[in-house]
């Protein structure tokens, strides 16, 4: 029915519908955020799973969640999540503090992406190493939108 | 519309003009295809929410996770609220809303005698407002009207939509019909053209539903907001480039009233989210 | 729009991971936004969202504008002892809002 639907599915791509304006955000501002939370320290990947729809029906309102794979106890847990994006005029999405009590360590929240770009999800853990994962996504326009009135 | 973002292997070839949803493809779209639409068959009838994605399902079916719960707490307690000269409350006259209020929603807009038109649920819940509890009016898509019609129309949750076509009813019915049915706007598109015959096709990466409002008012994702039909409608003149009704004209209310009509049969899903 | 709702399991066993939904109404207006003369609405936002477990701090999040309106925020705990979950969200101009749950651990 839908090639284009099914080849963005195959390629693990990301469709989206947005109705924002240009960004004012670039790749670099993003590292450089990232940078003002991680410090010099390197960042591996593994660990963290971010999830993100396979079909995004609007930019507005996608649905995220991240878990991270750790036994959560005093000794060796997750002290903090941290979720940036790359094209969005802010490089921030959201910073969560965590900690043993958690039982798991992930968090689920609804974001806003403004273009086709890339999400990063670093985890902080205990022992001050720093994990990441990222997934790239692809924006459209969504047709029947009303002017901000 | 030409900040339209493509494909990356797209992008790195040269420069290439792509057609998908633009307004060209409408417009070759719509001199294809005569306009003058059948309706769909019943057992071709689908809910937008069949066109969502499964993220998008989770959050109507969750009300912990559907953000219109915020607005059904406000309504329900303005159900309760005692207001205007009168100062009377909803549930003074009306009760219990989930049980006095079970298939309102289902049938309106329905007629008024005294108005000699029909009205839709907002309106009727504002003639109440000025009627019995002598207060102002709520103003269209306010938090309150929205919160209110919200409240009332979930009460209607899980009941066949039911619009009966009587003598009085049909004239608006037909001119309901025949606004669905006419090309309109800059893009000289109908109704009909995109809901009828093309559904399930995509516009510019979102499927076009078959249109049916089972579900207002509603949480949209493009509003970040609840909104109700009429709102919805004149998003929809404003995508083919019409002039849209102010909120509260005949022709609105004559439009919801196909639609609703047009619907008959499928269930109510209030509050719904829709992108 | 000072509402908010919270899922929290009414009942749990020592020891037993809950979830924890939370919604709260607010616009998170971004600052990103232009109105139909141009002019720059200016950002309302909820910043900070603090859950608190009989008193300890067990969640915290710094939320951007990048998060959508409305802001869904699911989270898991511990269940370690019977009490309240108090959960409170501070922004711009002043917004602060508070909601408590009870949870009855055995």
């Amino acid at each position: 029915m839908n090639t284009r639907r099914e080849f963005l599915l195959a390629t693990g791509a990301i469709a989206l519908a947005v109705h924002c304006r240009p960004s004012e955000a670039t790749p670099a501002t993003m590292q450089e955020a990232i940078r003002k939370v991680v410090g010099d320290a390197e960042i591996r990947r593994g660990k963290v799973k971010l999830d993100l729809p396979p079909l995004i029906d609007n930019g507005n309102v996608i649905a995220l969640a991240v878990s991270v794979d750790s036994p959560m106890t005093p000794a060796e847990h997750v002290k903090a999540i941290h979720v940036f994006n790359e094209k969005n005029p802010q490089p921030n999405v959201i910073s969560a503090t965590l900690g043993p009590r958690a039982g798991r360590a992930g968090l689920s929240t609804r974001i806003r992406l403004a273009d086709s770009q890339t999400v990063i999800a670093i985890a902080q853990l205990s022992d001050g190493s720093f994990w990441q994962a990222s997934q790239d996504v692809i924006v459209t326009v969504a047709a029947c939108a009303e002017e901000i009135s | 519309m030409d900040r339209r973002q493509r494909l990356r292997a797209d992008r790195d070839r040269p420069h290439r003009r792509r057609l998908s949803g633009s307004p060209i493809l409408l417009l070759v779209l719509a001199l294809l295809r005569p306009s003058g639409a059948a309706e769909i068959a019943a057992e071709e009838r689908r809910s937008g929410y069949e066109f969502m994605s499964a993220q998008t399902r989770a959050m109507q079916d969750d009300e912990a996770a559907n953000p219109a719960t915020l607005w059904l707490l406000d309504g329900e307690a303005l159900w309760t609220r005692k207001d205007g000269a009168a100062g009377v409350a909803c549930a003074n006259c009306h009760g219990d809303a989930a049980t006095t209020m079970r298939g309102v929603a289902a049938r309106y807009p329905a007629f008024d005698a005294a108005l000699a038109r029909p009205l839709d649920l907002e309106q009727r819940i504002n003639v109440c407002r000025t009627g019995a509890q002598k207060a102002a009016p709520f103003d269209y898509e306010s938090r309150e009207l929205l919160a209110l019609t919200a409240y009332v129309a979930r009460q209607s949750r899980g009941t066949p939509i039911r619009i009966e076509a009587d003598a009085t009813l049909q004239p608006f019915l037909d001119r309901g019909r025949v606004a669905y049915e006419r090309r309109q706007g800059q893009l000289n598109l109908s109704c009909a053209q995109c809901h009828d015959q093309n559904w399930s096709r995509t516009l510019a990466g979102n499927p076009i539903t078959q249109a049916h409002p089972t579900g207002y008012p509603l949480y949209r994702l493009e509003w970040q907001s609840l909104g109700s039909l009429q709102r919805r409608l004149r998003n929809c003149l404003a995508g083919v480039r019409a002039e849209t009704y102010p909120f509260g004209a005949p022709e609105l209310v004559e439009l919801e009233l196909y639609l609703m009509w047009r619907a008959r049969g499928m269930e109510v899903e209030t509050p719904a989210v829709r992108p | 729009m000072a509402r908010a709702v919270v899922t929290v399991p009414p009942k749990a066993k020592r020891g037993e991971i809950i979830e924890i939904r939370t919604l709260v109404g607010h616009p998170m207006e971004s600052g990103f936004r232009h109105d139909n003369f141009g002019r720059p609405i200016a950002r309302n936002i909820i910043t900070q969202f603090v859950c608190t477990y009989n008193g300890t701090e067990i969640f915290r999040a710094d939320l951007f504008p990048a998060i959508s309106a409305n802001p869904l925020l699911a989270f898991t705990t511990v269940a370690t002892e019977t009490g309240t979950l108090e959960f409170k969200w501070t922004g711009d101009n002043d917004f602060a809002l508070t909601a408590t749950a009870p949870i009855a651990v055995d």
